[in-house]
């Protein structure tokens, strides 16, 4: 029932937010901040229950009976990871919204609200159409915010965005009707919940088809190399908020599609699948880190850069043993932090200065010092510093791959040293060398007020507890990991031997 | 064959509708007020559709060998009525204001009712005929209607007459087709192709039967604007009046298709692959180039218009697999798909009507520019209507594009499936392309324009219809079991 509620409460709450505009406009963000944090709280009620058994919590009422189609909530040590990175992002997004978002405020905050809603429910769901369901609803208020809040080419951003996952969505949705056809031929009922599913044994190229579907749609999501071209425009266009929510929690649920849906529903498909899907990992990492390099407008860089650290989650999912993916969900943390924070930082340079245009800007220490140091911090975060989660996620990810593909792993590693040229380079770029301000207005210039430094604070203190305790967090997901892997090699080992 | 009185009772809608048409004539005669007329009809239709709403349980029942009054033809006379209904009394709002006879709309549109409901329930080629024709001579008065007027809507006499010579040419197809089917099979009533009860000529082959069975589709692929033969609909969609424009594209075709559906079912004609492959090409066709032709149109009704060539495409798909499969599931895809169909654009030309009148027709979507800021309520259900038709989750167009999807999945068609996902997304950017225009700031130029009357009638409507593309959109399970229920007597 708590994860009802936990989704419910958005949904309230963003319809609260919206007509609470009507008394005054200041009261949709502090009504958005007191549900996420509510929200929050509820999330930690599901860390105390029982930590033995793989699912923490489980929910099934039916829907559309019809098809057999339930409405199956659950939650292991894997999807309340993810819940509470969604949370606490949320939170930060409303923060980064809190002084740039002052034109229609009400619908503004319920669109945040509804997109983290919608992001719980994919988490949670283990029905094949709730997900889907949850899949495409938290597309429309996303696109609403890029649409609405969004920059100078709004429109084109948000309708590619749109139609890249929209279309992908629906290869999945055919790939889920296969699947659950395939169900109908072998027990001869109707069936779109996880376990049945599980049980249904496709195999040869029908598997193959139906795997790739959901490949496709979870790959865009990621994003990976070659569907990956739809982020770099979203992330510019969209403004700070958006930019936190997408790089911190959309992203991660194609992560999350991968390592839930796509490896274990179709073990062996995936298994001769992953050399492809490894090199689509390798290819992401190398060609966006140098992409990025070539960038001059500063959040398109840190959009290309999210795919490249993209691309150690997918090395990682396809390694499929267990360092590797405790790697891939450490990695989906620590980026949703990092990335979140740089885009926050590129925010509100824009926001100051308005322009994204890194050829215009140089030597900002010394006139903005806090944020340039925040900057220094979490470009050394991403680039991988011993220390910090980064690091943690990416160092396990190849471990875990070099078991699997040695060579693929090898050219990955590059990646790391790729990553600290374009993170210092920009550091050197930005906040080094002389002051000028020739291109823009710098009256609004100033440094990081005390909201700013709350915020940026409490993801540096999350990024560090992930580098220095990454325990506490492996644990979390350990149980669910191995539940996982056990299945699908069961299935595989039969494979097999058959 | 005499008529008994229950079978009289099992027309009951058929008779309240024909007599609520009389009523309103008459009344138009002794007394012309536009309110009272619009009352009547109004009122006349709402008692049909619940008296066919309460006789759907355990009606079964062939009356005469004309019509077929069983829950499935019963469920779509209620989706007639209480679209004609609905229709209505945008209608009201929207000729108010007109410098001409106003009354006698309504007429036109309470005996195009009468042709819809006899097409429902037909399964006869008489009755087929006799219903289409009702309908479409109707249906050229409606789009002619504010003929006199001189600031109506743009070009009615063009668009009726061209829908008058074109519909014709189909109808004279249509009854080709179905002279060559007699010789045939030597009855007029729906029976099967591939094994007729009584074949009379010794001389015609199969290939008569399947160029029957063309002429009879491509007649009817005209009246449903699928591709190639949708020539005629942008213009068409384009002309006429709103209230016009929204009874052809609901009622128009809702009652075309549910004959394409019992005749295909009944006379088996899949069986002859060739008719497979034109239907096959047909649906594709009619996906592609709607949706492609629907990108180029800056007119609200020239992009629903080719819309709705392209959602045709997609019913279509599911009439195909109707063939392959064991089950009933692509009749309850086609069911709920033409159900989900009516509520969107209904919808969708409902809001347009709402903002517009006789006078000042707001059909270019820069006319919605800001709309959200303007009227959030109006713009939020066309949103809802928009997204819908996009097949987006929380709507009801989403769970009628699962219905065509499992029906396509079912029968392996995936090569049309295939097209269908990239129509759907084509179709995509039109559809957030007037969402994006509401989106956009107020205009003080736009908002100045904005004439229309506001009735409560309309306003009711809209939210009604918004209700119900939620509703089934969220929580669909006892629609589909209804529809489960009803797809059995097809």
């Amino acid at each position: 029932m708590i994860l009802v509620i936990l989704i419910a409460v958005l949904f309230v709450g963003g319809l609260l937010a919206w007509a609470s505009e009507r008394i005054n406009p200041e009261y949709p963000r502090i009504i958005s901040l007191l549900i996420v944090l509510l929200d929050i709280v509820l999330m930690f009620s599901l860390l105390g229950g029982d930590s033995s058994a793989t699912w923490l919590v489980d929910l099934q009422a039916d829907w559309l009976p019809r098809f057999g189609i339930s409405f199956h909530l659950a939650a292991d040590g894997l999807t309340v990871l993810l819940l509470l990175l969604t949370g606490f992002l949320g939170v930060i997004a409303i923060g980064s919204a809190w002084g740039e978002i002052t034109e229609r405020t009400g619908f503004f905050y319920f669109n945040l609200l509804w997109t983290l809603a919608g992001v719980l429910g994919v988490f949670t769901a283990l029905d094949l159409f709730l997900f889907f369901f949850f899949w495409e609803v938290m597309l429309i208020p996303m696109y609403f915010i890029i649409a609405i809040w969004g920059h100078e080419n709004k429109n084109y951003a948000a309708m590619k965005f749109f139609i890249f996952t929209q279309v992908t969505g629906m290869l999945m949705l055919v790939s889920i009707l296969m699947l659950a056809y395939s169900h109908y031929g072998q027990f001869g009922v109707f069936s779109f919940d996880y376990f049945d599913l599980l049980k249904v044994n496709t195999s040869g190229p029908l598997e193959m088809v139906i795997m790739l579907g959901f490949f496709i749609a979870f790959t865009t999501k990621l994003p990976s190399f070659p569907f990956h071209s739809w982020l770099p425009d979203a992330h510019s266009q969209a403004p700070t908020a958006g930019s936190v929510i997408l790089a911190g929690v959309l992203l991660k649920t194609g992560a999350y599609g991968l390592i839930r849906f796509a490896v274990p529903l179709f073990p062996e498909a995936s298994m001769q699948f992953a050399p492809i899907a490894m090199t689509l990992g390798a290819i992401s990492i190398l060609y966006c880190a140098k992409v990025a390099f070539a960038q001059t407008d500063i959040k398109r860089l840190i959009a290309y850069t999210s795919v490249s650290h993209m691309g150690f989650v997918l090395l990682g999912i396809y390694a499929w043993n267990e360092e590797a993916l405790q790697g891939a969900v450490m990695t989906m943390l620590a980026h949703g932090l990092s990335a979140a924070a740089l885009f926050m930082l590129a925010g509100g340079l824009q926001h100051r200065i308005h322009t994204r245009d890194m050829s215009d800007m140089s030597g900002f220490w010394a006139k903005v010092p806090k944020m340039s140091a925040v900057a220094l911090f979490f470009s050394v975060a991403a680039l991988g510093m011993p220390g910090l989660g980064n690091f943690i996620g990416e160092f396990l990810v190849l471990l875990g791959a070099f078991k699997a593909n040695i060579t693929i792993t090898v050219i990955s590693s590059f990646g790391l040293i790729f990553a600290s040229v374009y993170s210092l380079w920009v550091i050197q770029k930005v906040f080094h060398g002389e002051y000028r301000n020739i291109d823009f207005d710098d009256s609004h210039l100033y440094d990081l007020n005390r909201r700013e430094l709350i915020y940026f604070g409490l993801m540096m203190v999350g990024l560090i507890w992930m580098g220095m305790y990454p325990q506490s967090f492996l644990d979390l997901s350990q149980g669910a990991l191995e539940g996982i892997l056990a299945s699908s090699q069961i299935v595989a080992t039969a494979a097999v031997t058959k | 064959m005499t008529m008994t009185f229950a079978d009289l009772l099992s027309l009951a809608p058929l008779l309240i509708v024909t007599a609520t048409a009389v009523v309103a004539m008459l009344l138009v005669g002794i007394l012309r007020n536009y309110a009272a007329t619009a009352m009547v009809s109004i009122a006349g239709l709402f008692i049909a559709t619940i008296a066919a709403a309460m006789m759907i349980e355990g009606t079964n029942q062939q009356i005469t060998p004309l019509l077929i009054i069983d829950q499935y033809s019963l469920f779509f006379t209620v989706v007639v009525c209480a679209a004609a209904m609905f229709i209505a009394i945008f209608s009201y709002s929207y000729f108010l204001n007109l410098d001409d006879d106003r009354e006698e709309f309504y007429l036109l549109l309470v005996v195009a009712t009468i042709g819809a409901i006899v097409m429902v329930s037909s399964n006869h080629f008489v009755s087929t005929i006799l219903g289409l024709e009702t309908l479409s001579m109707a249906l050229y008065g409606m789009v002619a209607y504010p003929l006199h007027s001189k600031e109506s809507a743009k070009y009615p006499l063009e668009a009726s007459v061209k829908y008058l010579v074109l519909s014709a040419v189909a109808s004279g197809l249509i009854l080709f087709g179905m002279a060559l089917i007699y010789a045939q099979t030597g009855t007029m009533a729906f029976t099967s192709v591939t094994n007729p009860v009584a074949p009379s000529t010794e001389g015609l082959s199969d290939n008569y039967t399947i160029i029957a069975l063309l002429l009879i589709s491509a007649g009817m692929a005209f009246k449903l604007s699928l591709a190639p033969f949708h020539i005629w609909t942008p213009d068409v969609y384009e002309g006429a009046p709103l209230p016009a424009t929204a009874f052809l594209a609901t009622i128009g075709k809702t009652g075309m298709f549910v004959v394409l559906l019992r005749y295909v079912e009944i006379s088996n004609a899949l069986e002859f692959s060739s008719v497979v492959t034109v239907f096959s090409f047909i649906a594709i066709l009619s996906i592609l180039a709607g949706n492609l032709l629907a990108l180029l149109q800056d007119n609200l009704k020239r992009i629903l218009a080719y819309s709705s060539v392209a959602h045709m495409g997609y019913l279509l798909i599911a009439i195909i697999a109707s063939y392959f499969a064991v089950g009933t599931i692509s009749i309850e895809a086609v069911t709920f798909y033409l159900l989900a169909y009516v509520i969107m654009s209904l919808g969708a030309f409902g809001v347009a009507s709402v903002a517009s009148s006789s006078e000042n027709e707001l059909d270019s979507i820069n006319d919605y520019k800001g709309l959200f800021w303007r009227n959030p309520w109006i713009a939020a259900v066309f949103t809802g209507m928009l997204l819908s038709l996009a097949g987006i989750p929380l709507t009801v167009g989403f769970i009628g594009k699962f219905y065509i999807f499992l029906a396509g999945v079912e029968s392996s068609l995936f090569a049309l499936l295939i097209v269908l996902v990239l129509g759907s997304g084509i179709g995509l950017y039109y559809y957030l392309r007037i969402v994006y225009r509401m989106l956009l700031p107020v205009d003080d130029a736009v908002s100045a324009s904005n004439t229309s009357t506001h009735i409560f009638g309309s306003y009711a409507v809209l939210a009604i219809l918004f209700l119900l593309l939620i509703v089934l959109g969220v929580y669909p399970a006892p629609i589909m079991t209804i529809i489960e229920t009803i797809s059995a007597f097809i």
